[in-house]
Parts: C-alpha cells; sequence; structure tokens
C-alpha cells in the first residue's frame, strides 16, 4: 500500500520545487503567507509552556502561572472577577500613560525639529547651540529625574518631563544628521530653478532629511515609553508605571505582569504606526516604502 | 552700440584661485568669451582644464576672483532662473515625482498651480516623458533622469542653459539619441547653450563654436567655429579632418614640455 502511493505523491513533488506552479499554487501561496506568523509565534508559545509548567499548581512560587495573569487582565480591563482597588482601571491608566507619552512626544517633536533643522543648516545656530546640547546628551534621563521632581513636584507634570527629554534627543540628533548628509548638489539644483534662502528650509532641506526625521521620531517614541514607566513611578496616581509600583508594594505580581504586557502592546502598536506612516511618506526613496 | 550685439554671455579676464588647506590651486586664468544669442557653444577640454569652473561662473555658483562674468551686460551675481544648469549626477529631487521636479522652478517662483500643472505637462511631453509622469527618480534609466532635468530648467524659462558633462555618464547609444534630441530642442527653442565635455566628437557634432582649453593652470587656448551643416555626419572627411586636427591640438597641451 505505501509502496504504491509513493509513485503517486513524486509529481505533485515536483512543482512544488518551484517548477511549474499549477495545481496547487494558491494552497502553496496560502502557506508561504502563514509562514511567517507562524514562526513568529513559535518561541512566544514556548515561552508560554514553559511557564506555565514551570508556575501551575505551585503554590509558593514568586511567579503566577499565565492563567491567573491573564485573570487579572481581564479583570483589570472589565471588573467583576476579583472587584479590588485594581479592577476595570486599565482604560483610565492607560489613557493617562498614552496622553503623557504622545503628549512628551509631540513637544519633544515640535521643539526638536526646528532646533535640528537650524543646527544642521545655520552655523550661527550650530556653534551656540551644539556644544551645550552635547554635554547635556549623555546625561541619562534617569538621572534628571531627582531634578524634575525638586522642579515639578511629585507628580504627572515630573512624567510629561522626562518623556519630552527622553524623545527629544533621539529626534533632534537625527534630523541634524539628516540635515548635514543633504547632498549639496540639490541645493545648488534648487537655487538655479528660484528656490534660494529660507525657502530652502520646506522645499529641499526638510524632505531630503525626512527618512532621517523619521528613523529619529521612532526611536524617540520608543524612549518616550522606556521612560514613561520611570517617570510614574514617583508618586503618580496614574499611569501603567503607577500600577506596576503599586501592584509590586502589594505583591500582586500578576498585575505587574499585566502592565508590562500591556505597556509592551501599546509601545509595539505606536511604533508600527509611526511606521506605516513613515512608508506612506517616504514610498520615494528606494531603501523605504 | 548696435542692440543685436549685446551678447548674452560675456567672460572677461576672469581668474579663479581656490585655497583649500594653505594650498593655493589656480583652477582658471585670464579666460574672456563671449556668447551670443542663440548660440551652441562648447568647452572642449581635459580634467582640470578649468572648463567646469567657468560654466560654474557663468552658472553664478562661484564667484570669479577676478574678472567680471556678465548677463545682458550685467554681472552675474548668484544663481538665477534665467540660467538653467544640467548636472551630469542629474541632481533631481529625489522625493518629487517627474512631474514635480519638472514643477518645481515655476512653482517656487510663485505660479499659479494650474499654470504649474500645464508648465509640467507640455515639457514632459516635450522630452517623451508622457508615461512616467507620475514615477520617482529611481524608477528612471540615466538618460530618463537627464531629460526630465533638461525639462526642468526649460520649464523654468531659462534663457540659458548650461551643461557640465550631461552626458558623461550615460551609455553610448543613449548619449547619442539624447545629443540628437538636445540639438531638436535647440534649434525649435532658439536657446543658448553652453556645454561642457571632454568628448572631441561630441563638440565637433553638437557646437557652432567650440572653446578649447587646456590645464596647469586652466586657461582658454583657442575658439574654433565648426561650420559643418546640420545635422553632422560623423562618418564625413570634413568631420573628421577636424577632429584631428582637434585632437592632435588637445594631445599637444598634454605634452607640452616635451615638444
Amino acid at each position: 500500500m505505501e509502496g504504491a502511493a509513493l509513485p503517486a505523491a513524486l509529481p505533485t513533488a515536483v512543482p512544488a520545487s518551484g517548477q511549474s506552479p499549477r495545481p496547487d499554487a494558491p494552497l502553496r501561496s496560502l502557506l508561504d503567507r502563514l509562514r511567517g506568523p507562524a514562526l513568529a509565534l513559535v518561541v512566544p508559545l514556548a515561552t508560554l509552556a514553559l511557564w506555565h509548567f514551570a508556575t501551575a499548581n505551585r503554590p509558593y512560587s514568586l511567579v503566577p502561572p499565565p492563567a491567573e495573569v491573564w485573570l487579572a487582565l481581564r479583570d483589570m480591563a472589565f471588573g467583576g472577577i476579583n472587584d479590588d482597588a485594581f479592577s476595570a482601571t486599565l482604560w483610565a491608566h492607560l489613557w493617562a500613560s498614552l496622553s503623557r507619552v504622545y503628549g512628551g512626544f509631540a513637544l519633544a517633536a515640535a521643539a526638536a525639529l526646528p532646533i535640528g533643522l537650524m543646527i544642521g543648516r545655520v552655523p550661527l545656530v550650530r556653534a551656540l547651540l551644539d556644544p551645550v546640547l552635547q554635554i547635556l546628551r549623555p546625561i541619562p534621563v534617569t538621572a534628571w529625574l531627582p531634578l524634575a521632581m525638586i522642579l515639578f513636584g511629585l507628580g504627572a507634570t515630573s512624567a510629561f518631563f522626562l518623556v519630552f527629554l527622553g524623545a527629544f534627543y533621539p529626534i533632534l540628533v537625527n534630523t541634524v544628521f539628516g540635515v548635514r548628509s543633504v547632498e549639496p548638489r540639490l541645493f545648488e539644483a534648487a537655487a538655479m530653478l528660484g528656490c534660494t534662502g529660507p525657502a530652502q528650509f520646506l522645499r529641499v532641506v526638510l524632505p531630503a532629511a525626512l527618512p532621517s526625521i523619521f528613523t529619529g521620531l521612532r526611536l524617540g517614541l520608543g524612549f518616550a515609553w522606556v521612560v514613561i514607566v520611570v517617570g510614574e513611578m514617583t508618586g503618580v496616581q496614574t499611569g501603567l508605571g503607577a500600577v506596576i509600583m503599586e501592584a509590586r508594594q502589594l505583591s500582586r505580581t500578576e498585575i505587574v505582569i499585566c502592565g508590562m504586557g500591556v505597556i509592551g502592546i501599546a509601545g509595539f502598536v505606536s511604533d508600527w504606526i509611526v511606521m506605516r506612516i513613515g512608508r506612506r511618506l517616504l514610498s520615494w526613496s528606494p531603501s523605504h516604502g | 552700440m548696435a542692440e543685436p550685439t549685446v551678447p548674452i554671455l560675456t567672460i572677461r579676464d576672469v581668474s579663479k584661485t581656490y585655497t583649500a588647506q594653505g594650498r593655493r590651486t589656480e583652477a582658471l586664468r585670464g579666460a574672456s568669451l563671449t556668447v551670443q544669442r542663440g548660440e551652441f557653444v562648447c568647452l572642449l577640454g581635459a580634467s582640470g582644464c578649468g572648463k567646469s569652473t567657468l560654466l560654474r561662473i557663468a552658472a553664478g555658483f562661484e564667484a570669479p576672483s577676478s574678472g567680471q562674468a556678465l548677463m545682458w551686460d550685467k554681472p552675474i551675481a548668484g544663481p538665477a532662473p534665467s540660467r538653467g544648469m544640467v548636472f551630469q549626477d542629474y541632481g533631481l529631487f529625489p522625493w518629487l515625482s517627474v512631474r514635480d521636479n519638472i514643477g518645481f522652478g515655476p512653482k517656487s517662483r510663485g505660479r499659479p498651480a494650474a499654470e504649474v500643472r500645464d508648465t509640467a505637462r507640455r515639457y514632459i511631453d516635450l522630452v517623451g516623458l508622457g508615461r512616467f509622469a507620475d514615477a520617482y527618480p529611481h524608477q528612471l534609466s540615466g538618460g530618463m533622469k537627464q531629460r526630465v532635468a533638461i525639462a526642468r530648467v526649460l520649464a523654468n524659462e531659462a534663457e540659458m542653459v548650461l551643461m557640465d558633462e550631461p552626458f558623461g555618464a550615460l551609455d553610448a547609444m543613449t548619449r547619442e539619441r539624447l545629443q540628437d534630441e538636445l540639438l531638436d530642442l535647440w534649434a525649435r527653442t532658439g536657446l543658448t547653450v553652453l556645454f561642457v565635455t571632454h568628448a572631441i566628437e561630441e563638440a565637433i557634432f553638437l557646437a557652432d563654436r567650440i572653446v578649447m582649453m587646456s590645464p596647469g593652470p586652466g586657461r582658454i587656448e583657442a575658439v574654433h567655429t565648426v561650420d559643418l551643416p546640420r545635422r553632422r555626419d560623423v562618418s564625413s572627411p570634413a568631420f573628421n579632418d577636424l577632429r584631428r586636427m582637434l585632437s592632435a591640438q588637445l594631445h599637444s597641451h598634454h605634452a607640452p614640455k616635451a615638444a
């Protein structure tokens, strides 16, 4: 029986190697498309399994099993399970963190973009600002935290300020780099076509530096998510960082893990959005789009 | 005195010296040249003869160290749309489509959007790129990019087109086609062209007058008028006589000490 099935299987094996994709082509293309997501799921599922078998049914485990974390997440999102201080609070915390991240990020972009364009293009501005920024840049954002707490007090303003700082430098540095690496030829081309002086900022410098600027925006937004958690650990009432800190003090490890997971997903989604916008705007670039 | 004799371009005893890291390089010494409206003039010479420097001074990208560069008897103070430049490396804006590259000049000069669109359309058709109006530069071949660069300058109402070895990076077939297309445009539009090249045949094929330049320091050696009828036959005896003569002259500059 097996010997008879073998020759019948061979002809289909030939097109499968890429010769003539006819009868099973739709199936193959579907499998090809599922390959990426399938491979991406291997490690998370393995980790989940490992986590489950290492923690389930062990009452003295320091880490709660995945099922318990999932339950806590559902309670945080919709309530009705534990009915404690964390029930149904997820959206308020997420909203608080989101507004600080995007508020601080927007402010950082609004400041870093024009300053970066000027530093890259105007020698006087570069001579004035570049040394100062170079000295301030190596100071880690977390080292600003005590000073921020003294200046702005314990509260949301400090967190907001840290997000601003965290996002500011990556955007600034990449904008300056992008502006400085614009081909000089393009300025000559613009000048002989009648576009001179400040008009070149909008019509040449900005679009030419856009790929670099987008790299900066992506990095900046990533840093904003890193910093927000640190910022919210300093006596703020709301926010994902605050939830994690509070849950730790109450030894609610499952809530801590929920908070971490939500931050991960939120950060991933916001990076994905910036990347999509970038792809649309940079469709002209052979290395993007 | 007489109106028609005011040249479109006057280069009067122009020298250019660069100083880089304490070393002075004399790129051009005592160059004088006048170009009349509608002329096709080639600057021909080996590298280092100052032909690109002279072109960049005419464009207004560089100021002469001494002497004068004038357009319609007025000093050239900087780059301007009336003197359009075509670069060897194209200098197209990579983030703009063919249409928007060609419309860049009119738009920069504040023309209304509808007029910019019409102008771009007209010059896209003039250089035969209708099917590529929405393509980006990185999607075009070298020949197509250079057509866009030429159209961009013409769309901006340039009176004089300055071309810096524009076909130097193209393959032989494309180069010949673009030479023909350029001559066709020149004949139809009454443009003035100042064209830098190091290829003798290209200069003879294109130019009304050939300005021979020689290096060390860069200077104008001689000016030859080419009075062969157009379209010129590169295999004709007259063409070859001229080529031989210019070649001998060009090579004598290369080894002046051995003579």
